[in-house]
């Protein structure tokens, strides 16, 4: 279901704005605060709920992962490189609180350096295989790594 | 110019009472526009029910000292030094507006009532006028550069869109008309133009209160305290635990932390946050 903001909280920074896919958040011209235009068009994507600094924006989940009325609601922290949600259910009993790293450098600390990358010979052109693709598959460790050749076995069902 | 008076002039064209009348009369407005305002957007009801939804999600109770303290930390937070504002461009601009219209608003109403022909009035006419400067600087930055029309929605400065502007106009206008009033002072039918915009001006400054934005100086620290609130009370609105990543508890619990972040992860920066939004 899309997103809506919280009046009270929304201090009409744009970062909803700038962020939105649909380009659908926009800026109130009388009440200068933000607001999701065209409710069809959003796919809940999250993007303007975790850019807002002000935790303004929420959106109402759907029912594939808690009971309708639940409540998801997002913290990320780009500083500390983790985003933290809370999933509560609409009878208060089941409260989860997940965290999970976003970055594990600095951000803007690893963008591939490509102009420093040799150009591609006219043999690896001409290859069926993407650029770079056997460094990274590791195909010329050994060949091709798979579950058997690391010891590992598929096992039925949902597993972590 | 800076420290005379600018009321003495006025003073012998209009009687001081004339003048201390028009100052309550412009009070009264405020008053008005502001209940006025909160009745019809229902912004005492909106925020009693959601204090009542976070008592009840609330993980402790807050006695009457814990209120005391977030109020002064909202005072002296929120309220004096705008800490609310995450872009420091805004923050600065609205301290500038903030602090320039008290001081020209208190300065405007003790040279009124207590120096209406006094032309040495001590400190109080360098305040008006550093108050209206100040305002006038805040607000035409705000105008120009960050206004959300501006910076972010592509409007051109100089599209004026009703409601949405009246207070930031009300604003600007009357600290320029001010300024200029008082610069040509002497100056015959110039400086009684600037006088009457002026007038004009401060009327519809005060006087719009109910379809302007001016009363958000009441409700915003009211909301600023329900957020202070809702976090000292652990109800958080909903949202998940600002987690101390160094906290061997929060590693244990979440053990991708350590495994992928190391056990002391440092700070990653502020990523696209860093940039302004303004890419339209």
């Amino acid at each position: 279901m899309p997103t809506f903001v919280y009046m009270t909280r929304c201090d009409g920074c744009g970062h909803c704005v700038d962020i939105c896919p649909s380009d659908i958040m926009h800026i109130d011209t009388v009440t200068r605060r933000a607001y999701n235009i065209e409710p069809n068009m959003c796919w809940e994507c999250y993007s303007c709920v975790k850019a807002c600094p002000h935790q303004a924006i929420d959106v109402r989940g759907y029912a594939d992962f808690a009971p309708l009325g639940h409540s998801v609601r997002v913290l990320r922290d780009p500083e500390k490189g983790v985003i933290a949600w809370r999933i509560k259910f609409r009878n208060g009993k089941k409260d989860m609180d997940l965290l999970a790293p976003i970055t594990t450098k600095p951000w803007g600390t690893c963008i591939p350096q490509l102009s420093s990358v040799p150009a591609p010979s006219a043999e690896m052109r001409k290859s069926q295989l993407l650029f770079n693709e056997p460094k990274y598959i590791r195909m010329d460790d050994g060949g091709l790594h798979t579950l058997e050749s690391n010891g590992l076995k598929m096992k039925a069902g949902v597993y972590y | 110019m800076f420290s005379t008076n600018p009321f003495v002039e006025l003073s012998a064209l209009i009687p001081s009472a004339v003048m201390q009348g028009y100052i309550i009369l412009m009070a009264v407005l405020v008053f008005l526009g502001t209940v006025l305002d909160m009745l019809h957007k229902g912004s005492a009801t909106y925020f009693f029910e959601n204090s009542r939804k976070a008592r009840q999600s609330a993980k402790r109770e807050l006695g009457g000292g814990d209120k005391i303290g977030l109020a002064v930390a909202v005072v002296a937070n929120e309220v004096l030094t705008s800490a609310e504002f995450k872009s420091t461009r805004r923050r600065l601009s609205h301290l500038l507006t903030m602090w320039g219209f008290v001081l020209f608003a208190v300065s405007t109403a003790v040279l009124i009532f207590a120096h209406p022909t006094n032309p040495e009035a001590g400190i109080w006419p360098m305040l008006w006028h550093l108050g209206a400067l100040s305002l006038a600087i805040g607000g035409y930055w705000f105008w120009f550069f960050i206004r959300v029309d501006v910076s972010a929605e592509g409007v051109k400065w100089y599209n004026f869109n009703g409601r949405g502007d009246i207070f930031i106009v009300g604003l600007i206008t009357t600290a320029t008309f001010a300024l200029l009033w008082s610069g040509t002072q002497g100056g015959g039918a110039l400086n009684s133009l600037f006088l009457v915009l002026f007038i004009l001006c401060t009327t519809v400054l005060f006087g719009s209160v109910y379809w302007s934005k001016f009363a958000h100086m009441f409700f915003k620290p009211a909301a600023a305290f329900q957020k202070r609130c809702t976090k000292a009370d652990g109800s958080r609105e909903s949202l998940p635990e600002d987690y101390e990543l160094t906290d061997a508890t929060v590693q244990k619990r979440y053990p991708d932390i350590p495994t992928y972040m190391g056990t002391n992860p440092p700070n990653m920066g502020k990523g696209f946050s860093a940039e302004r939004p303004n890419h339209y």
